[in-house]
Protein backbone atom coordinates (compact mmCIF):
# COMPACT_ATOMS: atom_id res chain seq x y z
CA UNK A 1 0.00 0.00 0.00
CA UNK A 2 2.83 2.36 0.81
CA UNK A 3 4.13 2.22 -2.74
CA UNK A 4 0.77 3.00 -4.38
CA UNK A 5 0.14 6.58 -5.44
CA UNK A 6 -3.11 8.10 -4.11
CA UNK A 7 -4.53 8.54 -7.62
CA UNK A 8 -4.34 4.78 -8.16
CA UNK A 9 -6.71 4.13 -5.28
CA UNK A 10 -10.43 4.54 -5.10
CA UNK A 11 -12.48 4.19 -1.94
CA UNK A 12 -16.09 3.07 -2.20
CA UNK A 13 -18.20 5.92 -0.82
CA UNK A 14 -20.85 3.49 0.35
CA UNK A 15 -18.85 0.92 2.30
CA UNK A 16 -15.29 2.24 2.65
CA UNK A 17 -13.63 -0.61 0.74
CA UNK A 18 -10.32 0.35 -0.88
CA UNK A 19 -9.98 -0.49 -4.56
CA UNK A 20 -7.13 -0.26 -6.97
CA UNK A 21 -8.20 1.78 -9.98
CA UNK A 22 -8.29 -0.05 -13.30
CA UNK A 23 -8.39 1.57 -16.70
CA UNK A 24 -11.93 1.30 -18.04
CA UNK A 25 -12.83 0.74 -21.65
CA UNK A 26 -16.02 1.73 -23.41
CA UNK A 27 -19.13 0.57 -21.59
CA UNK A 28 -17.24 -0.48 -18.46
CA UNK A 29 -18.71 0.15 -15.04
CA UNK A 30 -16.49 -0.43 -12.03
CA UNK A 31 -18.49 -1.89 -9.15
CA UNK A 32 -17.54 -2.20 -5.53
CA UNK A 33 -16.61 -5.82 -4.71
CA UNK A 34 -18.29 -5.57 -1.33
CA UNK A 35 -21.48 -3.53 -1.67
CA UNK A 36 -21.89 -3.47 -5.50
CA UNK A 37 -22.14 0.31 -5.64
CA UNK A 38 -20.89 1.95 -8.83
CA UNK A 39 -17.34 3.18 -8.28
CA UNK A 40 -16.86 4.84 -11.63
CA UNK A 41 -18.04 4.38 -15.15
CA UNK A 42 -16.42 4.93 -18.45
CA UNK A 43 -18.03 7.38 -20.76
CA UNK A 44 -16.97 7.78 -24.32
CA UNK A 45 -17.92 11.43 -24.55
CA UNK A 46 -15.02 13.80 -25.09
CA UNK A 47 -14.84 17.13 -23.34
CA UNK A 48 -15.88 18.82 -26.59
CA UNK A 49 -19.00 16.65 -26.78
CA UNK A 50 -19.83 17.48 -23.17
CA UNK A 51 -19.34 21.18 -23.85
CA UNK A 52 -21.69 20.96 -26.84
CA UNK A 53 -24.29 19.21 -24.67
CA UNK A 54 -23.99 21.87 -21.98
CA UNK A 55 -24.53 24.60 -24.59
CA UNK A 56 -27.61 22.74 -25.86
CA UNK A 57 -28.90 22.44 -22.31
CA UNK A 58 -28.33 26.18 -21.76
CA UNK A 59 -30.31 27.10 -24.87
CA UNK A 60 -33.10 24.74 -23.80
CA UNK A 61 -32.99 26.22 -20.30
CA UNK A 62 -33.37 29.81 -21.57
CA UNK A 63 -36.34 28.77 -23.71
CA UNK A 64 -37.87 26.69 -20.95
CA UNK A 65 -37.79 29.76 -18.72
CA UNK A 66 -38.93 32.38 -21.22
CA UNK A 67 -41.73 30.56 -22.94
CA UNK A 68 -45.00 29.60 -21.34
CA UNK A 69 -45.29 25.93 -20.43
CA UNK A 70 -49.02 25.33 -20.74
CA UNK A 71 -52.08 27.36 -21.69
CA UNK A 72 -55.52 26.64 -20.29
CA UNK A 73 -58.72 27.71 -21.96
CA UNK A 74 -62.16 28.14 -20.39
CA UNK A 75 -65.11 29.63 -22.31
CA UNK A 76 -62.86 31.70 -24.53
CA UNK A 77 -60.64 32.93 -21.71
CA UNK A 78 -57.02 31.85 -21.76
CA UNK A 79 -54.43 31.59 -19.07
CA UNK A 80 -50.82 30.48 -19.42
CA UNK A 81 -47.92 30.02 -17.05
CA UNK A 82 -44.15 30.25 -17.18
CA UNK A 83 -41.78 28.91 -14.55
CA UNK A 84 -41.32 32.33 -12.98
CA UNK A 85 -45.05 33.00 -13.18
CA UNK A 86 -45.49 29.81 -11.18
CA UNK A 87 -42.91 30.83 -8.58
CA UNK A 88 -44.41 34.30 -8.20
CA UNK A 89 -47.94 32.88 -7.95
CA UNK A 90 -46.87 30.68 -5.06
CA UNK A 91 -45.20 33.62 -3.34
CA UNK A 92 -48.38 35.70 -3.54
CA UNK A 93 -50.56 32.83 -2.31
CA UNK A 94 -48.92 32.57 1.13
CA UNK A 95 -46.73 29.67 0.04
CA UNK A 96 -43.40 31.49 0.12
CA UNK A 97 -41.62 28.37 1.31
CA UNK A 98 -42.70 26.54 -1.82
CA UNK A 99 -41.76 29.54 -3.97
CA UNK A 100 -38.24 29.53 -2.52
CA UNK A 101 -37.85 25.75 -2.97
CA UNK A 102 -39.06 26.00 -6.57
CA UNK A 103 -36.87 29.01 -7.40
CA UNK A 104 -33.80 27.26 -5.98
CA UNK A 105 -34.28 23.77 -7.39
CA UNK A 106 -35.76 24.75 -10.76
CA UNK A 107 -33.93 27.97 -11.56
CA UNK A 108 -30.91 29.01 -9.51
CA UNK A 109 -29.26 25.64 -8.85
CA UNK A 110 -29.69 24.32 -12.41
CA UNK A 111 -28.40 27.66 -13.71
CA UNK A 112 -25.32 27.57 -11.49
CA UNK A 113 -24.73 23.95 -12.44
CA UNK A 114 -24.88 24.58 -16.17
CA UNK A 115 -22.74 27.71 -16.08
CA UNK A 116 -20.18 25.86 -13.94
CA UNK A 117 -20.14 22.87 -16.28
CA UNK A 118 -19.67 25.16 -19.27
CA UNK A 119 -16.88 27.11 -17.57
CA UNK A 120 -15.05 23.97 -16.38
CA UNK A 121 -15.34 22.10 -19.68
CA UNK A 122 -14.26 25.12 -21.71
CA UNK A 123 -10.90 25.06 -19.96
CA UNK A 124 -10.76 21.27 -19.65
CA UNK A 125 -10.71 21.02 -23.48
CA UNK A 126 -7.02 21.89 -23.30
CA UNK A 127 -6.41 20.05 -20.05
CA UNK A 128 -6.40 23.25 -18.02
CA UNK A 129 -8.12 24.05 -14.77
CA UNK A 130 -10.56 26.93 -15.02
CA UNK A 131 -10.02 29.91 -12.72
CA UNK A 132 -11.89 29.13 -9.50
CA UNK A 133 -11.70 25.40 -10.25
CA UNK A 134 -11.53 24.20 -6.64
CA UNK A 135 -14.42 26.27 -5.17
CA UNK A 136 -16.59 25.53 -8.23
CA UNK A 137 -15.98 21.79 -7.96
CA UNK A 138 -16.77 21.87 -4.23
CA UNK A 139 -19.99 23.84 -4.89
CA UNK A 140 -21.02 21.32 -7.55
CA UNK A 141 -20.61 18.53 -5.02
CA UNK A 142 -22.95 20.22 -2.57
CA UNK A 143 -25.53 21.06 -5.26
CA UNK A 144 -25.79 17.29 -5.84
CA UNK A 145 -29.46 16.31 -5.47
CA UNK A 146 -30.91 19.83 -5.39
CA UNK A 147 -31.72 20.31 -9.06
CA UNK A 148 -35.18 19.08 -9.93
CA UNK A 149 -36.04 20.17 -13.49
CA UNK A 150 -36.89 16.60 -14.48
CA UNK A 151 -39.37 16.33 -11.59
CA UNK A 152 -40.98 19.56 -12.76
CA UNK A 153 -41.50 18.10 -16.25
CA UNK A 154 -43.38 15.15 -14.80
CA UNK A 155 -45.28 17.60 -12.57
CA UNK A 156 -46.30 19.62 -15.63
CA UNK A 157 -47.58 16.44 -17.23
CA UNK A 158 -49.66 15.57 -14.15
CA UNK A 159 -51.00 19.14 -13.94
CA UNK A 160 -52.03 19.00 -17.61
CA UNK A 161 -53.89 15.73 -17.14
CA UNK A 162 -55.61 17.07 -14.02
CA UNK A 163 -56.64 20.29 -15.78
CA UNK A 164 -57.89 18.45 -18.86
CA UNK A 165 -61.03 17.45 -16.98
CA UNK A 166 -62.24 21.08 -16.70
CA UNK A 167 -60.28 23.09 -19.25
CA UNK A 168 -58.90 23.05 -22.76
CA UNK A 169 -55.22 22.27 -22.37
CA UNK A 170 -52.71 23.52 -24.94
CA UNK A 171 -49.07 22.57 -24.40
CA UNK A 172 -46.75 25.51 -25.14
CA UNK A 173 -43.16 25.58 -26.47
CA UNK A 174 -41.80 25.77 -22.92
CA UNK A 175 -42.78 22.18 -22.21
CA UNK A 176 -40.84 20.98 -25.28
CA UNK A 177 -37.80 22.96 -24.18
CA UNK A 178 -38.16 21.29 -20.80
CA UNK A 179 -38.38 17.88 -22.45
CA UNK A 180 -35.08 18.59 -24.26
CA UNK A 181 -33.54 19.82 -21.02
CA UNK A 182 -34.61 16.59 -19.28
CA UNK A 183 -32.94 14.59 -22.05
CA UNK A 184 -29.68 16.53 -21.47
CA UNK A 185 -29.95 15.96 -17.72
CA UNK A 186 -30.38 12.23 -18.33
CA UNK A 187 -27.25 12.17 -20.50
CA UNK A 188 -25.33 14.07 -17.82
CA UNK A 189 -26.57 11.79 -15.05
CA UNK A 190 -23.99 9.21 -16.16
CA UNK A 191 -21.13 11.74 -16.19
CA UNK A 192 -19.09 12.05 -13.02
CA UNK A 193 -17.50 15.49 -13.23
CA UNK A 194 -15.15 14.54 -10.43
CA UNK A 195 -12.96 13.01 -13.10
CA UNK A 196 -11.93 16.59 -13.90
CA UNK A 197 -9.83 16.45 -10.73
CA UNK A 198 -7.68 13.86 -12.51
CA UNK A 199 -7.93 14.91 -16.15
CA UNK A 200 -6.98 18.54 -15.62
CA UNK A 201 -3.73 19.87 -14.25
CA UNK A 202 -3.05 23.05 -12.35
CA UNK A 203 0.02 23.86 -14.40
CA UNK A 204 -0.15 22.09 -17.75
CA UNK A 205 3.17 21.16 -19.30
CA UNK B 1 -14.29 -10.18 8.80
CA UNK B 2 -13.73 -10.04 5.09
CA UNK B 3 -10.93 -10.29 2.56
CA UNK B 4 -11.49 -6.77 1.31
CA UNK B 5 -9.52 -3.98 2.91
CA UNK B 6 -11.41 -1.00 4.19
CA UNK B 7 -10.03 2.52 4.32
CA UNK B 8 -10.64 2.81 8.04
CA UNK B 9 -8.42 -0.25 8.65
CA UNK B 10 -5.71 0.65 6.13
CA UNK B 11 -4.61 4.05 7.36
CA UNK B 12 -6.12 5.97 4.47
CA UNK B 13 -9.09 8.30 4.26
CA UNK B 14 -11.08 9.35 1.19
CA UNK B 15 -12.35 12.85 0.53
CA UNK B 16 -16.12 12.82 0.08
CA UNK B 17 -16.00 15.88 -2.16
CA UNK B 18 -13.22 15.05 -4.63
CA UNK B 19 -12.54 11.38 -3.73
CA UNK B 20 -8.79 11.85 -3.30
CA UNK B 21 -7.27 9.20 -1.06
CA UNK B 22 -4.96 10.58 1.65
CA UNK B 23 -2.92 9.05 4.41
CA UNK B 24 -5.03 9.12 7.54
CA UNK B 25 -3.45 11.39 10.15
CA UNK B 26 -6.71 12.13 11.93
CA UNK B 27 -5.61 10.29 15.04
CA UNK B 28 -7.94 9.53 17.90
CA UNK B 29 -8.05 13.04 19.30
CA UNK B 30 -10.30 14.30 16.48
CA UNK B 31 -7.51 16.37 15.00
CA UNK B 32 -8.80 18.23 11.96
CA UNK B 33 -7.41 17.32 8.57
CA UNK B 34 -8.13 18.99 5.25
CA UNK B 35 -8.06 17.31 1.87
CA UNK B 36 -4.82 18.39 0.17
CA UNK B 37 -6.59 18.65 -3.20
CA UNK B 38 -9.89 20.42 -2.54
CA UNK B 39 -9.47 21.71 1.01
CA UNK B 40 -12.62 20.02 2.35
CA UNK B 41 -12.46 18.70 5.86
CA UNK B 42 -11.76 14.98 5.98
CA UNK B 43 -13.74 12.58 8.14
CA UNK B 44 -13.56 8.82 8.47
CA UNK B 45 -17.33 8.84 8.86
CA UNK B 46 -19.87 11.61 8.42
CA UNK B 47 -19.88 13.60 11.67
CA UNK B 48 -22.66 12.70 14.12
CA UNK B 49 -24.41 10.67 11.48
CA UNK B 50 -26.81 8.94 13.89
CA UNK B 51 -28.02 11.98 15.78
CA UNK B 52 -28.29 14.20 12.71
CA UNK B 53 -30.16 11.60 10.68
CA UNK B 54 -32.52 10.82 13.57
CA UNK B 55 -33.21 14.52 14.15
CA UNK B 56 -33.92 15.22 10.48
CA UNK B 57 -35.99 12.08 10.09
CA UNK B 58 -38.15 12.87 13.11
CA UNK B 59 -38.58 16.48 11.96
CA UNK B 60 -39.56 15.21 8.51
CA UNK B 61 -42.09 12.84 10.02
CA UNK B 62 -43.61 15.62 12.13
CA UNK B 63 -44.05 17.68 8.93
CA UNK B 64 -45.43 14.65 7.11
CA UNK B 65 -48.47 14.37 9.39
CA UNK B 66 -49.97 17.82 8.57
CA UNK B 67 -48.83 17.34 4.98
CA UNK B 68 -51.26 14.44 4.68
CA UNK B 69 -54.01 15.58 7.00
CA UNK B 70 -54.31 19.17 5.79
CA UNK B 71 -55.57 19.89 2.29
CA UNK B 72 -52.91 20.91 -0.24
CA UNK B 73 -55.09 22.48 -2.90
CA UNK B 74 -58.34 24.48 -3.11
CA UNK B 75 -60.36 24.52 -6.30
CA UNK B 76 -62.95 27.30 -6.24
CA UNK B 77 -65.54 27.83 -8.92
CA UNK B 78 -68.77 29.82 -9.11
CA UNK B 79 -70.78 27.82 -6.62
CA UNK B 80 -68.39 25.28 -5.27
CA UNK B 81 -65.26 25.11 -3.13
CA UNK B 82 -63.35 21.85 -3.15
CA UNK B 83 -60.28 21.18 -0.97
CA UNK B 84 -58.17 18.19 -1.80
CA UNK B 85 -55.48 16.35 0.13
CA UNK B 86 -52.58 14.40 -1.35
CA UNK B 87 -54.54 11.17 -1.18
CA UNK B 88 -57.80 12.57 -2.56
CA UNK B 89 -55.79 14.12 -5.41
CA UNK B 90 -54.48 10.67 -6.30
CA UNK B 91 -57.97 9.21 -6.17
CA UNK B 92 -59.35 11.98 -8.37
CA UNK B 93 -56.58 11.44 -10.90
CA UNK B 94 -57.37 7.72 -10.92
CA UNK B 95 -61.09 8.26 -11.45
CA UNK B 96 -61.12 11.19 -13.87
CA UNK B 97 -57.74 11.37 -15.50
CA UNK B 98 -55.41 8.53 -16.09
CA UNK B 99 -54.73 5.65 -13.71
CA UNK B 100 -51.13 5.46 -14.92
CA UNK B 101 -50.31 8.96 -13.68
CA UNK B 102 -52.25 8.27 -10.49
CA UNK B 103 -49.88 5.38 -9.79
CA UNK B 104 -46.86 7.64 -10.41
CA UNK B 105 -48.20 10.37 -8.11
CA UNK B 106 -49.13 7.79 -5.46
CA UNK B 107 -45.59 6.38 -5.64
CA UNK B 108 -43.90 9.78 -5.49
CA UNK B 109 -46.08 11.36 -2.81
CA UNK B 110 -47.03 8.49 -0.55
CA UNK B 111 -44.94 5.37 -1.14
CA UNK B 112 -41.53 7.08 -1.47
CA UNK B 113 -41.78 9.21 1.69
CA UNK B 114 -43.15 6.26 3.68
CA UNK B 115 -40.37 4.07 2.36
CA UNK B 116 -37.79 6.67 3.33
CA UNK B 117 -39.04 6.79 6.92
CA UNK B 118 -39.10 3.00 7.20
CA UNK B 119 -35.79 2.35 5.45
CA UNK B 120 -33.79 5.10 7.17
CA UNK B 121 -35.30 4.21 10.55
CA UNK B 122 -34.50 0.53 10.01
CA UNK B 123 -30.95 1.36 8.87
CA UNK B 124 -30.33 3.59 11.87
CA UNK B 125 -31.55 0.93 14.31
CA UNK B 126 -29.75 -1.98 12.66
CA UNK B 127 -26.48 -0.06 12.27
CA UNK B 128 -26.59 1.15 15.83
CA UNK B 129 -26.80 -2.44 17.01
CA UNK B 130 -23.91 -3.34 14.71
CA UNK B 131 -26.08 -5.92 12.99
CA UNK B 132 -24.58 -7.88 10.09
CA UNK B 133 -27.99 -8.92 8.87
CA UNK B 134 -28.62 -8.58 5.09
CA UNK B 135 -25.85 -6.02 4.63
CA UNK B 136 -25.84 -6.11 0.85
CA UNK B 137 -29.61 -5.68 0.69
CA UNK B 138 -29.56 -2.86 3.21
CA UNK B 139 -26.81 -1.12 1.23
CA UNK B 140 -28.89 -1.41 -1.93
CA UNK B 141 -31.99 -0.15 -0.15
CA UNK B 142 -30.10 2.94 0.98
CA UNK B 143 -28.91 3.71 -2.54
CA UNK B 144 -32.47 3.34 -3.80
CA UNK B 145 -33.77 5.77 -1.18
CA UNK B 146 -31.01 8.23 -1.99
CA UNK B 147 -31.71 8.00 -5.70
CA UNK B 148 -35.49 8.36 -5.76
CA UNK B 149 -35.86 10.76 -2.83
CA UNK B 150 -36.21 14.02 -4.69
CA UNK B 151 -38.99 12.77 -6.99
CA UNK B 152 -41.37 13.28 -4.07
CA UNK B 153 -41.34 16.98 -4.91
CA UNK B 154 -43.68 16.09 -7.80
CA UNK B 155 -46.94 17.00 -6.04
CA UNK B 156 -45.53 20.33 -4.85
CA UNK B 157 -44.76 21.31 -8.43
CA UNK B 158 -48.18 20.15 -9.61
CA UNK B 159 -49.88 22.39 -7.05
CA UNK B 160 -47.60 25.31 -7.98
CA UNK B 161 -48.35 24.98 -11.69
CA UNK B 162 -52.09 24.62 -11.20
CA UNK B 163 -52.08 27.72 -8.97
CA UNK B 164 -50.36 29.72 -11.69
CA UNK B 165 -52.57 28.35 -14.45
CA UNK B 166 -56.08 28.21 -13.08
CA UNK B 167 -56.98 31.84 -12.52
CA UNK B 168 -60.19 32.57 -14.33
CA UNK B 169 -61.43 35.21 -11.87
CA UNK B 170 -64.75 33.99 -10.40
CA UNK B 171 -65.24 31.10 -12.79
CA UNK B 172 -62.43 28.95 -11.55
CA UNK B 173 -59.43 29.42 -9.28
CA UNK B 174 -56.87 27.19 -7.66
CA UNK B 175 -55.09 28.15 -4.44
CA UNK B 176 -52.38 26.33 -2.52
CA UNK B 177 -53.27 25.35 1.05
CA UNK B 178 -50.89 24.83 4.01
CA UNK B 179 -50.58 21.08 3.41
CA UNK B 180 -48.37 21.69 0.40
CA UNK B 181 -45.91 23.76 2.46
CA UNK B 182 -45.61 20.96 5.02
CA UNK B 183 -45.16 18.47 2.23
CA UNK B 184 -42.40 20.51 0.57
CA UNK B 185 -40.62 20.73 3.92
CA UNK B 186 -41.02 16.97 4.42
CA UNK B 187 -39.28 16.29 1.12
CA UNK B 188 -36.43 18.72 1.85
CA UNK B 189 -35.94 17.23 5.32
CA UNK B 190 -35.95 13.63 4.08
CA UNK B 191 -33.36 14.49 1.42
CA UNK B 192 -31.20 16.06 4.14
CA UNK B 193 -31.76 13.00 6.35
CA UNK B 194 -30.59 10.56 3.68
CA UNK B 195 -27.59 12.82 2.98
CA UNK B 196 -26.56 12.84 6.62
CA UNK B 197 -26.78 9.08 6.98
CA UNK B 198 -23.42 7.42 6.43
CA UNK B 199 -23.95 4.12 4.54
CA UNK B 200 -20.50 2.94 5.61
CA UNK B 201 -22.00 2.37 9.05
CA UNK B 202 -23.87 -0.60 7.55
CA UNK B 203 -20.51 -2.34 7.12
CA UNK B 204 -18.84 -1.18 10.30
CA UNK B 205 -20.25 -3.84 12.58
CA UNK B 206 -19.56 -1.69 15.54
CA UNK B 207 -20.15 1.95 16.35
CA UNK B 208 -17.68 4.33 14.78
CA UNK B 209 -19.36 7.67 15.03
CA UNK B 210 -16.69 10.16 14.11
Amino acid sequence: MATTSPEALLICEYCDTVHRRRPLVRGDVAQCVRCRAVLERHHGMSTNTLLALVLTAMIAFVQANLWPIVTLGLNGQYSSATLWGTIIAMWHQQAQVVAVIAAATLFFFPLVKMLSFGWLFWFARTGRRAPGFVPIMVTMHYLGPWTMSEVFVLGALVAMVKARVYFDVVPDPGIYAYALLTLMITVFAGVDVRRLWETTAEHPA
Amino acid sequence: MSAFLRAVDSGVVGCRVCRLVSRDTLGHDHAAMACPRCGSRLHRRKPNSYSRTWALLIAAFLMYIPANVLPILRTASLNDIDDSTILSGVVELWVKGSPGLAVIVFTASILVPMMKFLVLGMLLLSCHRGSDWARLQRARLFRLVEFIGYWSMLDVFVVALLTALVRFSVLSRVEPLPGVIFFGLTVVLTILASMSFDPRLIWDGRDIDD
